[in-house]
This record gives C-alpha cells, sequence and structure tokens, in this order.
C-alpha cells in the first residue's frame, strides 16, 4: 500500500511492536505461571507464587506423577472419556447435521422449515432452561454414559450445526446432483460423493466449532453422566477443587498444564482452521 | 399449492425430489429425533414443569404463577441479576473497547501483527472450568499478597476478577471479527478522506467506525450474550462466594434446582424468566443495531 514509509511512522510502528510485545508477554504470563508453579513444591507455591523454581524448591516430575493419581480418579480415565465423547460426538455431529442440513435445504417441504427455524430458535436459548429436564429425560433413556452421550449432544448441538451447514448447502446449485442422478448415482450416493467432498471447508470449520464446545463442556457431562464412573476433564478439576479442604497445590498446577499443553499444541500446528472455523459460528447473530 | 422457495437450490423436479424424501429416515430423522431428545421435549417439559411445585418428578402438583411469584420474590435471585447486569455491562464496554483498539493497531501492518494476533486469540480454546482454577491461583496469590484478602472473601475482588478472566478469554476472538472487518473497509474512503484533510479521529469516526458497524454488532452481541450466560467460570472463580454476592443469574439457576431442598420449580421458574431475557435482549440488540446500520 504505502511504498515510502516517512521516518516519523516508521519509528511509531516500532514502537507500537515494542509495546504489544509487552503486552503479548504479559497475555501469556498466567500460563507461565503456572507452568513454572508446576515444578515446585507445595510450600513454595504457597509462600511465592511469582519466584522461579530454586534448587530447594524444585520437584521434577514430582507434581505431575501426583496431579495424574489425585482424588480417588486417576486423570487419564477423565482424558479417556472426554477424548471418546469429544470424538463420537463431533463425528456424529457432523455426518447426521450435513445430512440434515442438505435434504432441509432440497426438499424445503413445511416440515423442514419449521425444523430449520426451530434450530435458529435452539441457538438462543440458554442451556439453564432445559438443563434439568434435559438430564432427566437422558436419564430415562440411559444415554447416561459416553458412549451415549452424543446422541444428546448432537440434540442439543444441532441447532448451529444445521444452521451453518444449510447456509453453506444453499449456496451449492443443485446443477451437479442431477447430472450425478442422471448418471446413475442414488441418493445416498450422491450425497457422500458429490455434496459431501465440495462441503470440506465447512466440515472443517464446523468440527472445530464442535470439538471445542465439547471438548470443554462442563454442566451437560456433569447431570447426565453417571459421575461415579464416567468423568471428563472438567468434571475431574471440578471435583478436585470443589471438594479438597487440602489443596494440593502442586497437583492442581501440573494437572491444569496437562489440560493445557495438548490444546496450545494444537492451535500452534493449525491455528489458521481454528481461527476461521471459530470465525464461522460468530456469523451466526 | 406452490410454496414460495426459501433457497434457489431446492430441487423443482418432482420425481428427483420424491427420490431425495424416500431417503428421509436416513438423512433427516437422526438429527430430527435427537433434536427432539435433546432440545424440543426438555424445553416444552421445562416451560410445563415451571407452573408445578415439586421435589421428585413423581410427586408434581400444580400451583399456577406461585413458582415466578416466589421466584420475584427471592433477594439472592434479584441481586444476582443486578450482579450478571453490572457484570455484563463493564465487560461488554471493556471486552469491546480494547478488541476494537487491539484490531486498529494490527491492521496496520506492524511487524509481528501474526503473533500477536495469535497470542491474544490463544485463551480463548481454554474451557471455563480450567480458566477459572487457572486464574483463581494467581489472583488468590497476588490479592493476598498486597491486600491480604482472597477472591473468596470479598465480593469486590471477584467481581473484578471474572472482569479480569472474561477479558482475557474474549478480547482475542473479538479482536479477529474486528480485524476481519477492519480489512473490509474499502480503501478508496479513506484516500478520499484523507486527500480532504481528514485528521485521524475524524477518519476512524466518519469513515472506519461505520464501515465495520455489521462487526460491533457481532461482537456486542456475543458478549452481551456471552455475559448473560456465562457459568462454569463463575462456578471456578468464586462459587458465588462470599455468601452469594458474586453469583450470576445462571449459576443462582443452577443452585435452586440442586442446591435446594424444597421446591424445585422454583428453579424452573427462574430457568424460564432467565430465558426470556436472553430472547429479549437479542431481539432489542439485533433490532437496534440493525436500524443503526440502515443509516
Amino acid at each position: 500500500m504505502e511504498t515510502s514509509l516517512s521516518r516519523r511512522d516508521r519509528t511509531g510502528r516500532a514502537f507500537l511492536t515494542g509495546i504489544f510485545s509487552l503486552i503479548s508477554a504479559a497475555w501469556v504470563l498466567p500460563v507461565i505461571i503456572v507452568l513454572y508453579n508446576s515444578f515446585k513444591d507445595n510450600d513454595a507455591i504457597k509462600t511465592s507464587l511469582f519466584s522461579l523454581p530454586n534448587a530447594d524448591s524444585f520437584v521434577g516430575l514430582e507434581n505431575f506423577t501426583a496431579g495424574i493419581f489425585h482424588g480417588n480418579y486417576p486423570f487419564y480415565f477423565s482424558v479417556l472419556y472426554s477424548i471418546i465423547i469429544t470424538v463420537l460426538s463431533v463425528a456424529l455431529i457432523l455426518i447426521c447435521t450435513s445430512m440434515a442440513a442438505w435434504y432441509i435445504s432440497r426438499v424445503d417441504s413445511i416440515f423442514c422449515r419449521i425444523f430449520y427455524y426451530l434450530c435458529i430458535f435452539s441457538m438462543v436459548v440458554p442451556f439453564q432452561m432445559v438443563m434439568f429436564t434435559l438430564s432427566k429425560t437422558a436419564d430415562k433413556l440411559a444415554l447416561d454414559t459416553p458412549f451415549t452421550i452424543p446422541i444428546i449432544y448432537l440434540g442439543f448441538g444441532a441447532g448451529l450445526a444445521v444452521f451453518l451447514f444449510t447456509g453453506f448447502v444453499k449456496g451449492i446449485p443443485n446443477d451437479i446432483e442431477e447430472a450425478a442422478t442422471i448418471d446413475g448415482c442414488n441418493t445416498l450416493q450422491t450425497f457422500f460423493l458429490v455434496v459431501a467432498p465440495i462441503m470440506k471447508s465447512t466440515y472443517i470449520s464446523v468440527g472445530i466449532l464442535e470439538i471445542m464446545w465439547v471438548w470443554n463442556d462442563y454442566l451437560l457431562p456433569y447431570l447426565v453422566l453417571d459421575k461415579t464412573e464416567y468423568r471428563t476433564i472438567p468434571i475431574h478439576i471440578q471435583y478436585l477443587q470443589g471438594s479438597y479442604g487440602q489443596v494440593d497445590y502442586g497437583a492442581t498446577m501440573a494437572l491444569i498444564i496437562m489440560c493445557l499443553l495438548p490444546i496450545i499444541t494444537v492451535y500452534f500446528i493449525c491455528q489458521k482452521h481454528i481461527i476461521k472455523g471459530v470465525l464461522s459460528g460468530a456469523v451466526k447473530g | 399449492m406452490k410454496m414460495k422457495r426459501f433457497n434457489p437450490s431446492a430441487v423443482n423436479n418432482k420425481s428427483q425430489r420424491r427420490a431425495i424424501m424416500r431417503y428421509s429416515p436416513i438423512f433427516l430423522m437422526p438429527t430430527a429425533i435427537a433434536f427432539c431428545i435433546g432440545f424440543v421435549w426438555p424445553f416444552i417439559w421445562g416451560i410445563y414443569l415451571s407452573f408445578f411445585r415439586f421435589k421428585t418428578l413423581g410427586n408434581t402438583s400444580f400451583v399456577g404463577l406461585e413458582n415466578f411469584i416466589k421466584a420475584f420474590s427471592d433477594e439472592s435471585f434479584l441481586s444476582s441479576f443486578g450482579f450478571t447486569v453490572a457484570f455484563t455491562a463493564v465487560s461488554v464496554i471493556l471486552i469491546n473497547v480494547i478488541a476494537f483498539s487491539i484490531a486498529l493497531v494490527l491492521t496496520k501492518g506492524i511487524k509481528g501483527s501474526n503473533i500477536f494476533r495469535t497470542v491474544f486469540f490463544m485463551p480463548n480454546l481454554i474451557g471455563g472450568i480450567v480458566l477459572g482454577y487457572l486464574w483463581k491461583i494467581i489472583l488468590d496469590a497476588v490479592i493476598m499478597r498486597f491486600l491480604n484478602s482472597t477472591l473468596a472473601l470479598n465480593a469486590t475482588y471477584g467481581f473484578w476478577g471474572l472482569i479480569m478472566l472474561v477479558c482475557w478469554q474474549q478480547i482475542g476472538y473479538m479482536m479477529i471479527i474486528y480485524i476481519a472487518g477492519l480489512q473490509n473497509v474499502p480503501y478508496e474512503y479513506v484516500e478520499a478522506a484523507k486527500i480532504d484533510g481528514a485528521n485521524g479521529w475524524q477518519l476512524l469516526r466518519r469513515i472506519t467506525i461505520p464501515a465495520v458497524m455489521p462487526s460491533i454488532t457481532i461482537c456486542t452481541f456475543l458478549s452481551l450474550t456471552n455475559g448473560f450466560k456465562l457459568f462454569d467460570q463463575n462456578l471456578a472463580l468464586t462459587g458465588g462466594k462470599p455468601f452469594k454476592e458474586t453469583e450470576m443469574l445462571a449459576l443462582n439457576i443452577y443452585k435452586s434446582f440442586y442446591e435446594s431442598t424444597t421446591n424445585m420449580g422454583v428453579g424452573q421458574a427462574k430457568a424460564v424468566i432467565f430465558f426470556v431475557i436472553v430472547v429479549i435482549i437479542a431481539l432489542a440488540q439485533l433490532y437496534l443495531t440493525g436500524r443503526k446500520e440502515a443509516k
């Protein structure tokens, strides 16, 4: 755009870069503090949270092993269940809602429209509105295990996913599908061989949005799952914090770091997709 | 009967349409059934139950509007409403002003913009519970050292702690939306205004802000509803302490369900009130900003 920057502009820019480097450093500081504290012993954490670990207070990976077996529920179980629930739910949501969205936009009957507007409506409804009745319904239908809770996620998360998929599918002209039908594809083949590949980027965006929702969700699994057997990571963290009189700070720090590291790693690897996916959810208003 | 198609991609060819409809059990039904289980039925049942007094579902008795009257005369509910309104007002202003300012700077093409963008957005990926405890540890340590108190002892600290937390979490998200909006401001407008001798402030006021009005609509709407619906962070950071003083609406409703032994109907009535408030906000917001955009 601007080819020749005046000297004042250039120093101004360098100044801004400096300021923003400082702000960025401050922005990640909370995570850094917890990170180095996860290598300190309990007393050192309590008395001086902000000092770096030294020879006295450094305990190596002790906090991490303590964190894994902290409480009467091993951390890796909650990781396992979080992964199972997230993978199954997101897969189910992506497959089912994309098919439904395509059907809605192609058939466009009165029933389809009602369903579509209900989906939009459901996006506004706060979870507390259905919290109690939803957990009772799930109980009654025996949907309270990590392998069945994806159905609940499909139901409650359908609104946004159907809305986003429909928005995209409406933009695909159906000439291509007509051609596929003439070439002998049945409806299923048309969808999976012709339509689904076109929607690839929408799948990625919606998928990221749903992964972030399900992975971080606390209240829904807390109310629906049988908590003595199945806990997700957020439930596990909440249990440790909520119920313990004597808090093991070191173990807590280590647990928080174990929760954060995978998320931050994945974020830095595919941040472009993540930012795009999250943005696509923002336009729903 | 001929229906007006709501999209041009709908199939008009009758036999092809019928062929698709034959597959409705595979395409539509799974989502529709799950949607009924996960949303429609709980929603209807929830509204129905708000008119009943019950401790368990086996024993309900119709009480008309009594639950709603009780909800409105419940002081903890009213104070949680006040807290939520104050919190939302402050957080919406702070989040949007800061996010917009950062976006303005990061679209100027300064060195390191991409790194800054990545860093600011990062907290958005952390779930509310983990986020809450992360901040609780740090804020408690700071407050203990300099003010000799804790989050759980002083509602003012709890309030500002929550504000800091949601700012940290949401500024990056809103910033991304603002950046996308700012990148679409037509460059010719900016150039023309500069030639006409507009200063920086006039440029911002007359050209930039009107041009990014859609982004402002989205961001205000999002931060407003986020503020009203806040639950996880509230539960983890303060848990409503001290004495329910930092309890927000969602947490208050949750507690009147699961920590009350008298009548769960009041909780359900509160949930219905909450739902109506959120819908009114959404509609008012869309109406107001829609009108501004039209100008």
